[in-house]
């Protein structure tokens, strides 16, 4: 610069850019009187959800600074079932953090394998006496109710962990209960049909019930024309008529898969929010993440409750004659297939961010905290729906 | 007999007889005393407070803050609160100090900073007196501030405090040597010293040929900044501020200094910049006059600058008061501006810079002098 301008003129444009700062906002934050605006992930003080934590110590051995003070006993729990093993459990006294040695590291909350540690934005909490900043654990569960929500999934991003885990375990539990149902109609069957039962139907448990003792015509002929023995053409002839009628029926029900979509779960748009819920929130107070997060929600609920009431009232007919047209036992196996897909798909679909509002009402209600009552609610929605479908299932 | 006589007559001046201050009460030389020194201490104590405000703050909004926010209506009263805890602080004396020295060296820095304010005139008739030798005195006076320095960094047994008196010895000689030639450039040109006369001058200066009256600032302007320049060196101001220098010596000559005693020193460097910024007001501004040929409401005698009503004492007091603001802010411009010059520098622009500078202008105003 001093190259091409003639000496002094850098002076000038100094205090230049000086003076022209002077009319600029100042970039000063009034921090007491404002708060600052503080991203999700920052690290103010650790909060302790006691529920979740077992006592597993990983926390407490990680601590660089050592200054995670744990203790605990054990507790023994009777044997569940008669004659059973009794079985110990960890129950924890005290939980202490010394913030005057933690360097928010973060590898604590790192570490937990119990999603017991968590970080919260709340910074304000100095004091005159160092030993105040040694927060127990009834302190820590305080600093929950400020831990912020799980920052919103990107769409189409997999369900998170816990609610990933709950939809398996019902799916598992879902299958098994067909599973049962089709033994049992199985077992029926073969108690009716016990003089005829063939070797056919033993050989093929799990596919649908056919028919034993039929032959296939065509099979057999063709058979004693190259030169077979009765016997063995009509053996042979026999399995393949068994083939052809389970083919026929595996036809049926994929038929029926395909017509089901009309009670399937409505798919709603994600993206939308409902603009009334949104409005009410933030007048609420509430910051725009969350009320959009929550908003979302909303929409998509009731969206979905519009579309079921709209399927139920267009598709009743269908639902109520698609079983009646099976009738027989023979059927039953069928039936539970296509009946059950609609479900499965029901949880898959809403699974994820689903909640119990009625439970959620009742947790926030008696004062616990909004993470809390969510993850309660989503646990309890799970269940419901678990117990919709094994009810469906008893039905069946 | 007024001290401004005996003065005069000591010097065997007789001829310069000093116009009126409006402070005389009567033949009351007691009770005018009284007032004069009321008045003197009033603007020592209160107009720097008021610029060392206006620096928190245009210094914070340059530098993209705030200043002070909370004591007071946007922290305006921050200085008066700092006054207060530097009064409460512990007077603490380094057991090696050489103690006498110590605990006076802060007076001897301030006294002369209260003293200057006795002739600079603030407005038509306000000054404490009028010497035919003003110039010299407020320029005479103002250097002792130094020997405050110096002692304070001498006494206090440490050794940043010792570089720093040292430095601000080496930099008064630098700095002294310009602007006093300035100022004769500007004794020259007005034909007399009393800082009155200087302002009356202005105020009846015309361009030779017109009827347009003009402020030494126009045919001075080169002086005018090597006062400047020069001012700020003596008063340390950054970017003169060497012997402060926090990021080399703690912090100079204050090093070992708490309390009340740094508070004083303190003080002195903000006075000093309003009695500077108010000599360059006399010198070159044309004092209180509002405007070059502009008459002052309610003014007349010479130049329509003399003999006002209350009016025209109020609004020359203020328009003083305006323009030493003004300056002042200029000092703290630079000072946001500028990072600090190194010792050596220092002392090669004075001696190679401003020096022949200054002789150059004092050559050129004596020959116009002459030839209009
Ligand atoms: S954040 Fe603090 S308590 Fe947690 S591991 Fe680090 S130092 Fe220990
Ligand atoms: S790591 Fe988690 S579960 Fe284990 S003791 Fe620490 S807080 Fe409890």
């Amino acid at each position: 610069m001093a190259t091409t301008s003639p000496p002094g003129v850098g002076l000038l444009k100094g205090l230049g850019v000086t003076i022209k700062q002077m009319f600029k906002p100042a970039v000063t934050q009034q921090y007491p009187h404002v708060k600052p605006d503080l991203p999700p992930r920052t690290r103010g003080v650790i909060a302790l959800m006691d529920e979740n934590c077992t006592v597993c110590m990983l926390c407490s051995r990680e601590c660089p600074d050592w200054c995670i003070y744990i203790d605990s006993h054990k507790e023994t729990v009777p044997p569940a079932k008669e004659g059973g093993r009794a079985r110990t459990r960890n129950v924890l006294d005290r939980f202490a953090i010394d913030f005057a040695l933690c360097m928010y590291c973060g590898i604590c909350v790192e570490v937990c394998p119990f999603d017991a540690l968590f970080w919260s934005p709340e910074f304000e909490y100095s004091e005159y006496d160092i030993d105040k900043l040694l927060h127990e654990k009834g302190k820590l569960r305080e600093w929950m109710d400020t831990v912020p929500p799980p920052p919103a999934l990107d769409e189409g991003a997999d369900a998170p962990g816990e609610v990933a885990t709950a939809i398996e375990k019902a799916n598992q539990e879902l299958e098994a209960a067909k599973a049962k149902a089709a033994e049992e109609a199985r077992a029926k069957e073969q108690g009716e049909q016990a003089p005829a039962a063939g070797d056919a139907a033993a050989a093929a448990p799990a596919e649908p019930e056919v028919k034993a003792g039929e032959i296939d015509q065509e099979t057999f002929d063709r058979l004693i024309a190259e030169g077979k023995s009765e016997r063995i053409a009509r053996s042979k002839a026999k399995a393949a008529y068994v083939k052809k009628e389970k083919q026929r029926l595996k036809e049926q029900a994929e038929q029926q898969a395909a017509a089901a979509p009309a009670a399937e779960e409505p798919k709603v748009e994600a993206g939308e929010i409902d603009q009334e819920t949104f409005d009410q929130l933030i007048a609420e107070g509430k910051s725009e993440r969350m009320a959009r997060a929550k908003a979302k929600a909303a929409y998509v609920k009731k969206q979905k409750a519009k579309l079921r009431a709209e399927a139920e009232q267009a598709g009743g007919g269908d639902a109520v004659e698609a079983p009646a047209a099976e009738g027989s036992g023979e059927a039953a196996a069928g039936e539970a297939a296509p009946s059950a897909a609609p479900r499965k798909a029901d949880i898959e679909v809403e699974g994820a961010g689903e909640i119990d509002q009625e439970t959620y009402d009742a947790l926030i209600a008696s004062g616990k905290s909004e993470r809390i009552a969510r993850s309660k609610a989503k646990a309890a929605w799970v269940r419901k729906k678990k117990q919709e479908q094994m009810d469906a299932e008893g039905d069946a | 007999m007024s001290i401004a006589e005996m003065a005069n007559a000591a010097a065997g001046l007789a001829q310069f007889s000093p116009a009126p201050s409006l402070l005389e009460i009567g033949d009351s030389f007691w009770l005018s005393a009284v007032l004069k020194i009321a008045v003197v201490l009033a603007v020592f104590f209160v107009v720097p407070l008021v610029v060392g405000y206006m620096e928190h703050k245009v210094m914070g909004h340059q530098q993209a803050r705030l200043g002070p926010m909370e004591a007071g209506p946007h922290g305006s009263l921050q200085l008066v609160a700092d006054g207060i805890k530097f009064i409460q602080k512990e007077d603490l004396i380094p057991s090696a100090a050489d103690k006498w020295v110590f605990a006076i060296a802060p007076g001897v820095a301030m006294v002369p900073a209260i003293l200057i304010f006795l002739v600079l005139p603030l407005g038509p008739g306000i000054w404490g007196v009028d010497f035919e030798l003003g110039l010299f005195y407020a320029l005479a006076v103002g250097s002792v501030t130094t020997l405050g320095i110096l002692m304070g960094g001498w006494a206090s047994a440490n050794k940043f405090s010792l570089i720093g008196g040292l430095r601000a010895a080496a930099q008064l000689i630098a700095y002294e040597l310009p602007l006093i030639l300035a100022g004769i450039a500007v004794a020259l040109q007005a034909g007399t010293l009393s800082l009155v006369g200087i302002v009356e001058a202005q105020s009846t200066f015309f361009i030779p040929g017109t009827e347009i009256n003009l402020w030494y600032l126009f045919p001075q302007i080169l002086g005018f900044g090597i006062f400047f320049i020069a001012a700020m060196a003596e008063l340390a101001r950054p970017p003169f501020d060497m012997p402060i220098a926090d990021s080399e010596l703690v912090f100079g000559y204050m090093t070992e200094y708490t309390g009340i005693k740094y508070a004083m020193y303190m003080l002195t460097e903000y006075a000093g910049m309003v009695s500077m910024s108010a000599l360059m007001v006399v010198l070159y501004l044309g004092g209180w006059q509002l405007l070059p040929g502009v008459p002052m409401p309610g003014c007349g005698g010479s130049g329509n600058i003399f003999d006002c009503n209350a009016l025209g004492v109020g609004l020359g007091v203020a328009v003083t008061l305006g323009k030493i603001m003004l300056l002042t802010f200029l000092m703290v411009w630079a000072r946001t501006t500028y990072p600090r010059l190194r010792e050596d520098q220092l002392q090669r622009f004075s001696w190679l810079v401003l020096v022949p500078l200054s002789l150059l202008n004092l050559a050129i105003i004596a020959v116009a002098k002459g030839v209009f």
